[in-house]
């Protein structure tokens, strides 16, 4: 089996953890830029993150032979601070010129404040100026709804976003349709105390469909799993699902949306 | 929708029955841990039994039903952050219609 690890937080695991992705198949890994557990205290801190995305993480992947890709951006729980906002977007754009670098992400709301949706617009015009995939985090429990449907409203209003270049993540049963409906591509994030199970994932496929929805495991410090994604494979083959049916959602998909971006290219051996 | 062979899905009860009735055990279990402690009637509380009874209601799409059951119904976005963290449940305004506690 082979699958692409479209959004994990890998500074957070340990190489270990890098190991056993490969050793279960994992191709490619994606890491959004994302809160640390803590709030940054300058623009500085953010360029230290971002070199550590671009530089250090993908040479500690590679001594495991996992191609290692980035997005970049202010991710909403730090959005609150305007003036800081405004200093660390000025820095991205010289970190988009990265070899490593596929978008802006993972950007959107956290607690659906004024604040967070204006830093969110000021990320999309970056974006839509640089020609960048976005991936977009939808926001936590009883925020997601509102939240989801904030961030549909702000992309769908703004006339230079392509929705196929759009990556929605954490959708869940009540906003999957929503975000599929409106041409994005929607993101299955796979946790055991929130977000989605692994049977609840291939539930939504079953009544959703397999088109423009990946999966991923979002591994991060928190209570996460690296392993989700291959162990949900395990739940589509219990089902009855074809092998052809998780290399479409767990390989093709991911590698559909994110070939959008020429940076994103896998040796033969990998790309089968 | 995938075709599915007709074995399989009995799979789906022989590999996913013991998992779901361990948590809906769990459920029960916290609901009894709530009310002993006396915090039965904290909104989340309050909001838990709300949706379990949409568990039984006959109705489909129960997943989607609760996620909406749970979720915060405002569209205007909020002045500024309550903190970083969610909650769970919408902690609904005092006039809101909200799941009585059981009697004891």
């Amino acid at each position: 089996m082979r699958y692409i690890e479209p959004h994990g937080h890998m500074v957070s695991r340990t190489t270990d953890d890098y190991q056993a992705m490969v050793t279960a198949g994992c191709v490619a890994v994606c890491e959004p830029a994302f809160w640390a557990g803590f709030d940054r205290g300058s623009a500085a801190g953010f360029r230290d993150y971002y070199r550590q995305l671009t530089e250090y993480e993908p040479a500690r992947a590679a001594k495991f032979l996992l191609p290692h890709f980035s997005w970049i951006c202010l991710n909403p729980k730090e959005a609150e601070d305007l003036s800081l906002a405004r200093d660390v977007l000025a820095l991205i754009p010289e970190f988009l010129q990265r070899p490593n670098v596929l978008g802006i992400g993972e950007i959107g709301l956290n607690r659906n404040t004024r604040n967070e949706l204006t830093v969110l617009e000021q990320h999309v015009e970056l974006a839509v100026k640089h020609d960048q995939l976005i991936l977009v985090h939808t926001p936590h429990l009883e925020d997601k709804l509102k939240g989801t449907q904030l961030i549909l409203d702000l992309l769908g209003s703004h006339r230079g976003v392509k929705p196929e270049r759009v990556i929605i993540d954490h959708v869940e049963e009540h906003t999957i349709q929503r975000v599929l409906d409106r041409g994005f591509w929607a993101g299955i994030t796979l946790y055991p105390d929130s977000k989605s199970s692994p049977p609840r994932a291939v539930d939504m496929l079953e009544i959703c469909g397999r088109e423009r929805i990946w999966m991923n495991s979002a591994c991060d410090w928190g209570v996460s799993d690296p392993l989700a994604v291959p162990k949900t494979a395990l739940e589509m083959r219990r089902r009855g699902h074809s092998a052809e049916f998780v290399d479409a959602v767990l390989y093709a998909n991911p590698h559909r949306f994110l070939s959008q971006c020429p940076k994103f290219r896998l040796g033969q051996s990998f790309s089968g | 929708m995938p075709r599915v062979p007709l074995a399989a899905s009995q799979a789906v009860v022989d590999h996913g029955f013991i998992a779901v009735r361990a948590k809906l055990i769990d459920v029960a279990a916290f609901l009894d841990r709530v009310e002993r402690h006396g915090v039965a009637g904290d909104f989340r509380c309050a909001a838990l039994r709300e949706a379990a009874a949409l568990l039984v209601d006959g109705q489909p799409e129960r997943a989607r039903r609760i996620l909406e059951l749970l979720s915060d119904p405002t569209t205007e976005p909020e002045l500024k952050s309550s903190g970083k963290a969610a909650l769970g449940a919408w902690p609904r305004p005092a006039s809101a219609t909200v799941a009585p506690l059981p009697s004891l």
